[in-house]
């Protein structure tokens, strides 16, 4: 049975389509991260998969449960870890699982049960007493993570688990999420940090308004979609570098300041440019950024 | 759309006491300061109005000003407790605060979260009524086992006008609405429901308009318990009250399904 089923799901709100006719699907155990800049439709594909908004067309279950007609039952085997942190700020770490676990109908008894082997895997053993007011960015993140395995969830739904975190932070969360991928957990991921998602992710759906442009392991659609080597161009007039070194190039891309050259050989790009005066180069293999440039013809950070 | 109306009603008896267990421990930790509060606002009341005004006011339906406005004073705060509580706090917990929203990832409805904040509203709202009706005993305004049943009142009071609020605070975009709300219809409501004069001193329009207000059922109720009057229309006034609660529950939920789960 599949953990995540998107068959044909469309979703507008007044006449604007936040998704578009989406199908996509997990299976247990896999990580599959939803790529796309703001206003992609990532946060609103999570909130359908919750039941907390009903889809216009198509059809969503979770393990079989069809969603949102019994929305309940499925919320029973998910953890979310929102984009934006909905901890009980009044609360210390420990009421934070108490009152959630009793969301899920669990005992005092049950929780406190459970609640050492988060606090552990959340490095947050030391924390237990501190009011949530008084832990850091990625403490909270991680407190909110702790938070959403307490119903021992099969499937966990995270809506940029680590947007606004420090490098350090983030990198903390990464590692906890792989041990989690470990074990057997299935992730549903939406980020628009390509580094997270090259990372964490078996298969990225890479969305742009509502629909989905493109599917694939993260190295296949980076392959599949580029192919060659990378030279980022800094300074200089980008139109007349452009023409300088079209001949040598497979194809070249223009964002903001800096000229994408996307070579085979990128040396012979390299030669044509080392002659230009104030300009800065940088030769480097292709990303997810690149696929996300191809495909939209515009960068993902917004 | 059968399921739209599922994720509005309780998915169980019991769901939402793990909400009204969440309010509880947030207040448990400011309850010195609540209740002292609670205390505090009858006792100014009492004496700033019941003696001040009761001097020149002399007796009122044959007993003392003070200890008529007493009976007026525990249904209004049973009113503006749970009215506070729910258009206040709730609507922060539903917005801002962000509390709800981790609450509709659990095994909660929204029914259950609406069933758990309106049983706390009605909480409060015995609270501060039980100080009131504590305080009135205790001058000897009203007789010790009449809080008895005063109390069950107060609480059915607290949870008809934690029923209307959160209609209120499904409707409202923001903050200044709510303001609307105490002003425009708690303040004109207080006036004409018979808690600081009785319903009689008002032209008979007016008398009209109150026989359909809660807080009219409420202190009618209350006064006659906490006076040990015989209670008339006793049916009528827990059937109002009690219609209080339960239609604009229904009704705040479908609202706030609309408002949260677009």
């Amino acid at each position: 049975m599949v953990a995540i089923d998107f068959v044909g799901v469309t979703k507008s709100y007044g006449k604007r389509v936040v998704v578009d006719g989406m199908s996509f699907t997990v299976a247990p155990g896999e990580c599959l991260g939803l790529l796309g800049p703001n206003g992609a439709g990532k946060s609103t594909i999570t909130r359908l998969l919750l039941g907390m908004a009903t889809p216009d067309a198509g059809e969503i279950t979770v393990f079989g449960v069809p969603v949102p007609a019994r929305a309940r039952l499925a919320r029973g085997r998910i953890g979310v870890v929102p984009q934006f942190d909905n901890l009980d700020h009044r609360f210390t770490v420990r009421e934070n699982l108490l009152v959630f676990g009793r969301y899920f109908g669990m005992s005092k008894r049950e929780v406190e049960a459970v609640s050492p082997s988060l606090l552990e895997f959340a490095r947050l053993e030391n924390k237990a007493d501190a009011r949530v007011a008084e832990l850091s960015g990625g403490m909270k993140r991680r407190l909110t993570l702790a938070r959403a395995l307490i119903n021992d969830p099969q499937l966990l739904v995270m809506d940029e688990p680590t947007t606004g975190l420090d490098p350090q932070a983030r990198h903390l969360i990464w590692e906890r999420l792989r041990s989690l991928l470990a074990r057997g957990k299935t992730i549903l991921l939406t980020t628009h940090f390509m580094e997270e998602a090259e990372r964490l992710c078996d298969r990225l759906c890479v969305l742009e308004q509502g629909r989905k442009i493109a599917e694939g392991r993260p190295h296949a659609l980076i392959d599949e979609q580029i192919g060659c080597q990378v030279v980022e161009v800094y300074g200089g007039n980008p139109h007349e570098l452009r023409s300088l070194v079209k001949p040598y190039a497979q194809r070249i891309e223009l964002s903001g300041e800096t000229l994408f050259c996307y070579a085979p050989d990128p040396e012979q790009v390299l030669t044509q440019l080392r002659g230009v005066a104030g300009l800065r180069l940088l030769q480097r293999p292709p990303n997810l950024e690149d696929v996300f440039l191809r495909l939209t013809g515009r960068e993902m950070k917004d | 759309m059968t399921e739209g109306y599922m994720a509005v009603m309780p998915a169980n008896a019991w769901n939402w006491v793990a909400v009204w267990r969440r309010n509880y421990l947030a207040w448990k930790k400011i309850a010195l300061a609540a209740v002292l509060g609670n205390l505090a606002e009858p006792m100014i009341s009492l004496f700033a109005l019941g003696f001040g005004l009761g001097i020149m006011i002399g007796r009122v339906e044959g007993t003392s000003y003070v200890a008529f406005l007493a009976a007026g004073m525990a249904a209004v705060s049973a009113m503006t407790s749970a009215t506070y509580e729910t258009i206040y706090s709730t609507f922060a917990r539903m917005g801002g605060e962000r509390t709800w929203e981790a609450m509709l990832c659990t095994q909660l409805t929204l029914g259950d979260i609406v069933l758990g904040e309106l049983a706390w509203a009605g909480t409060k709202s015995l609270l501060a009524g039980t100080a009131i009706t504590l305080v009135a005993a205790t001058l000897g305004y009203a007789s010790w086992p009449s809080l008895l049943y005063a109390l069950p009142v107060i609480a059915l009071t607290g949870l008809a006008f934690a029923s209307l609020a959160m209609i209120v605070a499904a409707l409202a975009p923001n903050y200044d609405f709510l303001v609307f709300y105490q002003t425009l219809v708690l303040t004109p409501m207080l006036f004409l429901s018979g808690a600081v004069f009785p319903v009689g001193q008002m032209p008979g329009a007016f008398q009209q308009v109150s026989s359909l207000l809660p807080l009219a059922h409420s202190v009618d109720l209350i006064r006659s318990v906490m006076l040990s009057r015989p209670a008339e229309s006793l049916g009528l006034h827990v059937t109002t009250l009690c219609i209080y609660a339960v239609l604009p529950f229904f009704l705040s939920a479908a609202l706030l399904r609309r408002r949260l789960m677009r």
